[in-house]
């Protein structure tokens, strides 16, 4: 039972603050909402029994994401610590309609499929008892076994990627040197 | 046990909401946000699903290689964004409509 008031809270956070992240004028405070937003989808990976997934989320979104995009932010406003409101800009206006009526009949298409596709009853989720994660399990180890047999290469890819894309951004970022 | 459907029902308003934030707003670094809304609710129905998969671990794997990509995309974003904003001095993307000087 507790489970289930926690995990309701949790989602009830998420869906919230991600909503006031669009709605909010001020920009400064959408940037921070958005770190509740990634911190209680961490607490939703841990109600999935994937508890590395939720301290990497931590890890790399709220430790490395959230403080890139805060710099940005203030790099890229020089003139908002003097107003802070020049930044507001309008929440309604008809340039929003097409928007909402976008993301709205996308979500009703996607809560439709959900409500008929009665994902417990598929074939390899119904067949998986000895294959089902128990609280007990330590995941950890799965992970990392299959990290270094079965995934091997798209880890060692992903690690490619990683260094390429670390790269480019500071390339992109560097000050240009006059000669 | 909480079942599957609520969980795809979170992740399906989820990225409507980055959707909406993706079409709607008229900052980079909001649209920038609105993907991560997506990308995680991907990774919310990745890992999901992942439970009933212990031993293959699938969708906890390719969860953890997605934070790794959407990490590696908003560092190249970000840093794309300060240069935009040094050239034109404004990240309004409905404003940066010239590819010449």
């Amino acid at each position: 039972m507790a489970e289930q008031v926690v995990f309701y809270i949790f989602s009830a956070l998420v869906l919230l603050s991600a909503f006031m992240v669009v709605v909010l004028k001020n920009q400064v405070r959408a940037i921070f909402l958005f770190f509740v937003t990634l911190f209680s989808m961490a607490g939703l990976f841990v109600f999935t029994l994937a508890d590395f997934v939720a301290i990497t989320q931590v890890v790399v979104y709220v430790g490395g994401v959230l403080v890139l995009m805060i710099f940005t932010f203030l790099l890229s406003n020089r003139d908002i610590l003097n107003n802070p409101d020049a930044t507001r800009v309008s929440a309604a206006g008809i340039h929003h309609l097409p928007g909402m009526v976008v993301a709205g009949l996308f979500f009703a298409v996607l809560i439709a499929v959900v409500l008929q596709s009665n994902p417990e009853q598929i074939e390899w989720i119904k067949n998986a008892d000895k294959s089902t994660l128990k609280p007990t399990d330590n995941t950890i180890h799965y992970l990392g076994i299959n990290l270094m047999t079965r995934y091997l290469v798209p880890f060692e890819v992903v690690s490619l990627l990683l260094m390429l894309a670390l790269i480019g951004a500071a390339h992109l970022a560097r000050k240009e040197r006059k000669i | 046990m909480i079942p599957l459907s609520h969980f795809m029902i979170i992740s399906a308003a989820l990225f409507c909401i980055g959707l909406y934030a993706v079409l709607s707003k008229r900052s980079a670094i909001m649209i920038l946000i609105g993907i991560e809304f997506m990308l995680n609710a991907a990774i919310l129905n990745f890992v999901a699903f992942s439970r009933y998969d212990k031993f293959a671990a699938g969708g906890q794997t390719f969860a953890l290689f997605a934070i790794v990509l959407a990490a590696a995309a908003v560092a190249v974003a970000l840093a794309i964004i300060l240069n935009v904003y040094g050239y034109y001095k404004t990240i309004d993307p409905t404003q940066i409509d010239q590819l010449r000087d």
